[in-house]
Parts: C-alpha cells; sequence; structure tokens
C-alpha cells in the first residue's frame, strides 16, 4: 500500500491552479513510457514528470547512506546522502535539495550548486517557473538562495519567502531583533518585518505572513500584526490606516490594488485598499482570487455555520458544501469559476455553483481548457487514481496521476501517471473521456 | 486559605496589570460579555443555583482539603460573576484574582460539567474569563510565551522549520536501526493518512517520531507528514485565550492536509490538540466539524491491533495503570479503545478508580502545565487526589496518551514519590511489534 512519494504539495501559491506553467508541444496521441520503475534498483522514495511530460525523474535510495537521482533511467553522479523534494523547472530540469558531504543544495539536471548550506529547504519557482529560490541556514543565520547566488544578508530566522513574478526580486517574512526566551514584552515591541532583495522595511511587528509581490513586481504586501489584537496589510512598509482584529493573506490585483480578508465585528469582509470592498459579512472568507481579466473576484466564503461556498463579486453560490470548499479557479476568459468541493464526506467539483453529480474519496484542483468549455481533474477512489473530465470519469485508473493539462485546442488531454511499473505519458481525446 | 503556593509572582500578569486603565478593562470585558459571548453565558450564569454539586467533582476542591475557594461554582463566583455584576468594572485586585484562578486553578477539564445537575460547561464560563485576560493582556508568562511561539512559527515551542525536517530526516535513520524499511515520507500527495505531532515531540521527545516510523511500516501504513508549517497542531492560543492565533494555527493545520490530499488526519498522542483541532478550531473558523476527518492516536492503534495489521510479539509484564485524558475520553468517548489497547500490550492492568469519564484531570492540560514553573507547586497541590489514586493502582508503568498527561503526571510521580514512570503508547507499541530475534 506504501508507494514512493509522486508528488510534493508545495505551499499555495498565488495562483491555485494546478495546470503545468508551460504545456507540452507534442500532442500526437498514443502512450509513452518515460521510466521503467523495475530497472531502478532500490526504493523508489520519490517521482517527477516534467510539465510537458517529456521526462520523469526519480529519488532512489540504493543503500541507508546513498541515494540517487535518475532522470530518463539515466543516473546522476555522484551518488548522493540525501535527496528530496524532486521537481521538474517548466523547461524540463530537474532539480532536488540534495545532500553532499553533510552539507545541503540544490541540485539541477545533475549539477548541485556551488553554494552549499547548513540546511536548505522550501524550493519555489518563478519566471515562468524556470527559476529557482531556496530558504537557506548556515552558520545559525537564516537567508535565501536564488539560481545558486545566496544573499549577503542573514537573519535571525525567516519563515517565509516570495519571488517576484519575473523571478528577479525576493521578499522574505525575517526576523530582526533578538527575542530573549519568554520575554513576552520584547515581542509585543515587534521582532520581525519584510525584507526586499536584502533591505528589510524600517518598521517592525509582532508577527508578518506570506509577502507577496504585486504582478508587476515593484510593490510588496504583507500581512503584519502591529499590535496584539491588531492585523493589517503593510503595503512596502506602510501599514494601512484601518486595523483588524484578524486578516488572512493579501492578494494583489492588477497594478496595485491590494485585498484582504478581515475580520471585524465578529464577522468576514473583504478589503481593498484598507476599505470594505465586499459589504456582505461572512462566517468564513478566504482563499481571495482575481481573474485574469482583473474584472471578477472570487473567494471561498462560509455563509453560514459549516455552509461553504464561492462567493464571485460579493455573490455567494446558491448551493453550500458541509465541509470544505478548496481555493477556486477562474477560466481563463474569466466566465467561469470552479472549485474543489467536499459535502457530507465526498469530493467533487463544482462549476459556478454547480457540482458534479459523482463524487470521490478525493479530487485534486480543477484546471481548465484554454477555451474554458472543459474543466478537468484528478479524482482518487478506492485508492486508485482516474483522470475526470467535466464529470466523466476516464475508464483508466493509475496508482498515481499529476495534473492533466489540455492541448492549446482543448481537444486533447495529457495524461502523466504512474502505472503499475511504468511513469508514461498518454495523449488522449478530450471526447474519449 | 493556604497562599504560600497562590503569591505567586508571574511577570505576565502583574507587568500586564500595571499597563491597564479602568477605562480599558471596562471596554474589554463588556466588549467580550456584549460581542463575543454567546447565548449560553447568560443562561449558565442565569440557570445556576449555586448549588454547589460541582464541587465534589472537582481535583482541586479534593485535593486542597474541600476549601470552598476551589469550587467550581466559587471559580466563577469570584471571577465572570464579578464582571458581569460590575459591569466590567472591577479593579486590578479581582483580575489578578481571575488571571491566577483561570489559568492556574481550573484545567477546563469539564468534569464538573457532568456533577452539575443542569450540565452547565462551566469550563466556558472560565475560558470567557481567558479570554478577558487574554485582550488585556494578563496571561502568564510562560503561556503568552508559547502563544507568541505559535503566532511566529505555528508550532508551540519556537523550532525553526529546518530543525523540524532535519529531525524527521534524523529519526527516520534511528528507525531504519530497529526497522531496515521504516521510512517518515515528507510531502507526499494523496497519501491515506497525515500524521500530526506536536512540538515536544521535534524539540524534546524525537524518539517518538522514529517510533511512529516503526509502526506505520508494521502496519504497511500509506502516510506522510508534512514539510512545512501546520505539522503541529498543538494550541496553546486556545488557552490562553488568543482565538485569532488558534483560528490560524488550525487553519494552516487543515489546509497542509488538504494541500497533500490526505484521507485523514491522525493525531499523535495528545488530547488538547485533538480538542484544538477536531473542535475550538474548527468552530472559530466556521466548520461544523473538521474538514478531514481526524483521528486520535488511541483510535488509530485500535484499528491497527483489532484489524491485525499490527501483532504484538510480546507483551509487557510490568503492572501497569492508564490515565484517561479528558479531551479524548470525557471530550471523545475513546476509554474503552484506549483499555482494549493497553490490555493488548501489556499484561498487568489494573485500573484507575475513578476511572474512565470520571477519571481525575493530571492537572497539566488546559495551559495549566504551560503557565510554568512559578506554578508548579499550586499545580502539586491542586492535584493530591490524582496520586492517591495512581499509587492505589500499584502499577509501576502510567500510561499517558496525552503530552500534557505525561508531563503532569510525570510531575506528580515525583513530587509525590510514587516509584513510577510514564509512558506513551507508541513506546510500549514498538517494543510490543517487535519480533523476537532467532
Amino acid at each position: 500500500m506504501s508507494g514512493p512519494n509522486t508528488g510534493t504539495a508545495a505551499p499555495s501559491s498565488q495562483n491555485m491552479s494546478t495546470r503545468p506553467a508551460n504545456g507540452p508541444q507534442d500532442w500526437d496521441m498514443g502512450t509513452k513510457t518515460l521510466l521503467d520503475l523495475e530497472r531502478l534498483d532500490g526504493y523508489v522514495a520519490e517521482l517527477a514528470v516534467s510539465d510537458d511530460g517529456g521526462h520523469a525523474a526519480a529519488v532512489v535510495e540504493k543503500s541507508p547512506e546513498e541515494r540517487i537521482i535518475a532522470v530518463d533511467n539515466q543516473p546522476w553522479e555522484p551518488a548522493l546522502e540525501k535527496a528530496w523534494s524532486l521537481r521538474f523547472t517548466s523547461d524540463g530540469r530537474a532539480f532536488a535539495l540534495v545532500r553532499i558531504d553533510d552539507e545541503w543544495t540544490i541540485m539541477v539536471d545533475g549539477t548541485p550548486w556551488e553554494e552549499r548550506f547548513e540546511f536548505a529547504w522550501n524550493p519555489k519557482l518563478a519566471g515562468g517557473g524556470k527559476v529557482i529560490g531556496v530558504q537557506t541556514k548556515s552558520d545559525m543565520q537564516y537567508s535565501v538562495a536564488v539560481d545558486g547566488k545566496l544573499w549577503d544578508a542573514r537573519f535571525l530566522s525567516c519563515r517565509d519567502y516570495a519571488l517576484s513574478p519575473d523571478g528577479s526580486r525576493v521578499a522574505a517574512a525575517v526576523q530582526i531583533e533578538e527575542l530573549p526566551e519568554a520575554d513576552v514584552f520584547k515581542f509585543l515591541e515587534g521582532t520581525w518585518t519584510v525584507v526586499v532583495d536584502e533591505e528589510p522595511w524600517p518598521r517592525k511587528y509582532l508577527n508578518v505572513y506570506t509577502p507577496i509581490f504585486s504582478l508587476d513586481g515593484k510593490h510588496v504586501a504583507a500581512q503584519v500584526r502591529t499590535d496584539a489584537t491588531d492585523y493589517t496589510a503593510a503595503i512596502d512598509n506602510q501599514p494601512w490606516a484601518q486595523v483588524f482584529t484578524c486578516i488572512w493573506e493579501p492578494r494583489y490585483r492588477t497594478g496595485s490594488d491590494v485585498l484582504l480578508p478581515v475580520r471585524q465585528q465578529g464577522g468576514w469582509f473583504l478589503a481593498q485598499n484598507g476599505k470594505i470592498l465586499w459589504p456582505s459579512k461572512y462566517v468564513q472568507l478566504w482563499h481571495a482570487c482575481v481573474s485574469p481579466q482583473d474584472e471578477r473576484i472570487a473567494a471561498v466564503v462560509a455563509t453560514a455555520y459549516g455552509r461553504w461556498t464561492v462567493a464571485v463579486d460579493d455573490v455567494p453560490w446558491k448551493t453550500t458544501f458541509s465541509d470544505m470548499v478548496a481555493a477556486p479557479v477562474f477560466s481563463p476568459d474569466g466566465h467561469k469559476v470552479a472549485a474543489a468541493v467536499k459535502h457530507d464526506g465526498r469530493w467533487s467539483i463544482a462549476v459556478d455553483g454547480v457540482p458534479w453529480m459523482p463524487t470521490f474519496d478525493m479530487v485534486w484542483e480543477p484546471v481548465f481548457s484554454p477555451g474554458g468549455e472543459s474543466i478537468a481533474t484528478i479524482v482518487k477512489e478506492n485508492g486508485k487514481q482516474s483522470l475526470v473530465v467535466n464529470g466523466r470519469v476516464h475508464s483508466r485508473s493509475f496508482d498515481r496521476l499529476w495534473a492533466p493539462a489540455f492541448s492549446p485546442t482543448g481537444k486533447q488531454i495529457l495524461l502523466r501517471g504512474v502505472d503499475g511499473t511504468r511513469v508514461i505519458r498518454e495523449v488522449i481525446a478530450t471526447t474519449e473521456v | 486559605m493556604d497562599l504560600q503556593d497562590q503569591a505567586v509572582l508571574d511577570r505576565g500578569i502583574d507587568e500586564g496589570l500595571e499597563k491597564l486603565t479602568p477605562e480599558r478593562i471596562e471596554k474589554v470585558i463588556r466588549h467580550v460579555l456584549d460581542n463575543e459571548s454567546a447565548a449560553r453565558l447568560k443562561v449558565y450564569l442565569e440557570t445556576c443555583v449555586h448549588c454547589g454539586l460541582c464541587s465534589e467533582a472537582c481535583h482541586t476542591y479534593l485535593s486542597r482539603d474541600k476549601d470552598p475557594d476551589f469550587a467550581p461554582v466559587a471559580k466563577v463566583k469570584d471571577t465572570l460573576w464579578e464582571m458581569v455584576k460590575r459591569k466590567g468594572r472591577v479593579d486590578k485586585d479581582l483580575l489578578r484574582r481571575s488571571a491566577r484562578i483561570a489559568f492556574t486553578e481550573c484545567g477546563a477539564c469539564r468534569r464538573c460539567s457532568m456533577y452539575c445537575p443542569f450540565g452547565i460547561d462551566i469550563a466556558y464560563l472560565i475560558m470567557t474569563v481567558r479570554r478577558i485576560c487574554s485582550l488585556l493582556q494578563i496571561v502568564p508568562q510562560y503561556l503568552q510565551d508559547t502563544t507568541n511561539s505559535h503566532a511566529v512559527t505555528s508550532n508551540q515551542m519556537w523550532v525553526q522549520a529546518d530543525e523540524w525536517i532535519d529531525t524527521l530526516m534524523w529519526q527516520e535513520e534511528d528507525a531504519r536501526d530497529s526497522f531496515a524499511d521504516a521510512r517518515i515520507p515528507l510531502d507526499k500527495e494523496g497519501a491515506e493518512v497525515m500524521y500530526s505531532v506536536i512540538a515536544p515531540e521535534p524539540k524534546i521527545m524525537a524518539q517518538l517520531l522514529g517510533n511512529m516510523a516503526v509502526i506505520m511500516k508494521a502496519a504497511n501504513v500509506d502516510w506522510t507528514m508534512p514539510s512545512a508549517d501546520g505539522w503541529d497542531n498543538s494550541n496553546m492560543a486556545m488557552y490562553s485565550g488568543d482565538f485569532e492565533v488558534m483560528g490560524r494555527v488550525e487553519r494552516a493545520h487543515w489546509e497542509r492536509a488538504r494541500a497533500l490530499k490526505v484521507e485523514r488526519v491522525v493525531m499523535g498522542e495528545c488530547g488538547h490538540a485533538y480538542r484544538g483541532a477536531v473542535y475550538d478550531g474548527p468552530k472559530w473558523l466556521g466548520w461544523q466539524k473538521p474538514p478531514i476527518p481526524m483521528i486520535h492516536a488511541v483510535e488509530f492503534y485500535y484499528e491497527l491491533i483489532h484489524s491485525g495489521r499490527l501483532k504484538i510479539h510480546r507483551k509487557i509484564t510490568e503492572p501497569v495503570t492508564v490515565q484517561d485524558p479528558c479531551n479524548i475520553v470525557r471530550g471523545r468517548g475513546l476509554h474503552h479503545k484506549l483499555r482494549y489497547v493497553v490490555n493488548a500490550l501489556c499484561e498487568n492492568f489494573t485500573d484507575m478508580d475513578p476511572r474512565y469519564e470520571h477519571n481525575y484531570c493530571c492537572a497539566a492540560g488546559g495551559g495549566i502545565i504551560n503557565c510554568g514553573p512559578p506554578w508548579k507547586l499550586s499545580r502539586m497541590k491542586s492535584i493530591r487526589v490524582k496520586a492517591e489514586q495512581m499509587a492505589a493502582t500499584g502499577a509501576k508503568i502510567c500510561i499517558t496518551p496525552c503530552h500534557n498527561c505525561h508531563s503532569g503526571i510525570e510531575d506528580i510521580i515525583g513530587h509525590y514519590k510514587l516509584g513510577m514512570h510514564v509512558s506513551f503508547i507508541n513506546e510500549l507499541l514498538v517494543k510490543a511489534i517487535a519480533e523476537p530475534q532467532g
């Protein structure tokens, strides 16, 4: 029952769609074996497949002290002490966190970065999926490295970081003042801030969460706690004048407008630039997202206790779900909204408020076709995973599937999965499902 | 009243009080009473007939020679009733007393509710006092520090992200010394189970993580642990009254489980973390129930042993007894499954009296032990009945499937010189499932 780790759940990003960043070029129908697991001599700890389905990679444990990474069945040299978090960049380069001679680094296409660290973790991609960032620790100090270049700046702690969309800039939540053990009064003075391209914001906060860049990379927003009971957004170190009793992660619209779920008067609202944008009061509101054209806004809301749904422009869907609603996803034209929903213990996908009829043990995030007419996702039922398109379940099941991708015309779907002992790529007609 | 253990200097309370003005005190109390409290607060206060039947339920009252000041009804009368009666216009002495009572003399164990003829949830009333104290920033220093850790790191012991991952990796190595194929799969999307723990495990009891790797492998469970925040769903912010930090911690936990697409979460041996993740956290966030099913380790072990997925090869022979953690027994009814597991593992089990949902709290839970060393003597005086109850079993091992119980009972054993030691089930299980050599 216990198989290889075939996917790394990356921390939530601003764009929750799981569609591969770079689609494949090869849309010829048929199946191709990328990796034969039987040829990998050892325990397969992780698997990854490139976005275009052209390459597959594996972390293989040869012995407790020795791991190798094999891409398309070709092992990288040398062997590694440890390797994990195996993924591909959008241009098809495999990379992973690796430990060599008791030091950590990132290895890309078989070549480790020259920089080595006491520890490295939390790799993120930007620049269209080609730029790699990672958090680091050396000599008990924390920093960030991007594409092998480590910041000179070091900090007492670093809890999170963000790359600008083009990958050229970095912002991080960092601790800049020592906090003596159990000093609850010093804590209230603030010991945290945001650092952008190695320059800390001058103001200190009790807490800083989820820094993000604007789409043009010029601005940074973050959740900040300015007093024990006061939370707000800070934009380029300028906190909003309005404070709230609780907030969740900010989102940039096109330009510099910032959305923020805020709690006040015992309910949740959506604010923009410090003012309430959605006047409706919800029991909960989070995962705000903006349509690609920046014309519509969607968010997960609870309209009443235990009644979850999606609100679009402050209008909740009429159907609510008892258990959970995951982050909504807009169609490319912005006309449709879909989300994974769970009701009475069963998962499905709801599109514009209408749930698919079949329900499953688990569903992954929805992926729209380029024209928005079709939605695909991965589902799990009785331990096996399948492709589902527009509510119809594909006849084949797999041990594991990665996110599906539509062809530019929407007429084909790329499947990437594990079928027994083979990692395969398969292109099928959308109408086949 | 014996004041030796109660006249405690606690910077968190004392220095917090210095900053308060009468206006702020009144404003905060009225805000909580008028805007944050449910109708049940009024119902409870108006329903209580001061009969005092709750007294016999309380381990602090019983342990302190039935001093009426320690009766649950007195704890409410001396705190919340005064705040309500005076419409928030209370002085600092009352607030100091309220903080001491609410944080250090009531563990919100809810035993008293079972003895109240009206079923009044007295712990809810005490938690309301804690909420007021939190907003007034008069929380015991060490408990507040734990809440601050949650606010910064999402875990309760300031564990850095790299320390967490590194600990999982070396615990995997350790586990493989005893079970060659044991592993701790990180971030395995689509696994059946996400295993969640609390920060004392990576910080000071890392072997529990390695033990779980052995247990999971022996039972062939498809499982994972997250490398990022959300791995610790313990929640001292729930007990300090900082519900905003509590909500942030619980949201991180459930969103991590969703990101990993797991079918269910198995919570390690911790009672209050279970309560935070299953009840208080989801409720504050708007969920009627956890969005993804969660079971406590006791249920999980029961399932694995009962189904035959785990084979017991050798039983523990030393005499054992078992503590019923309040949040999984009174709060969840796991006492029979707990005893099934204990009997499966141990040859010589003697129950406590009283037991099941009537068992006494360990006096560490509810955030009391997190109030730290200044309050330890008070905590020990308040739990003499537990020491007597444990001594009567004649056991050499007290099994504690809860971190607070584990630490609290360890203190009781030392203070009252009971000559026992404490053990998690996890520690006994790895011994019991080990196949005999040769």
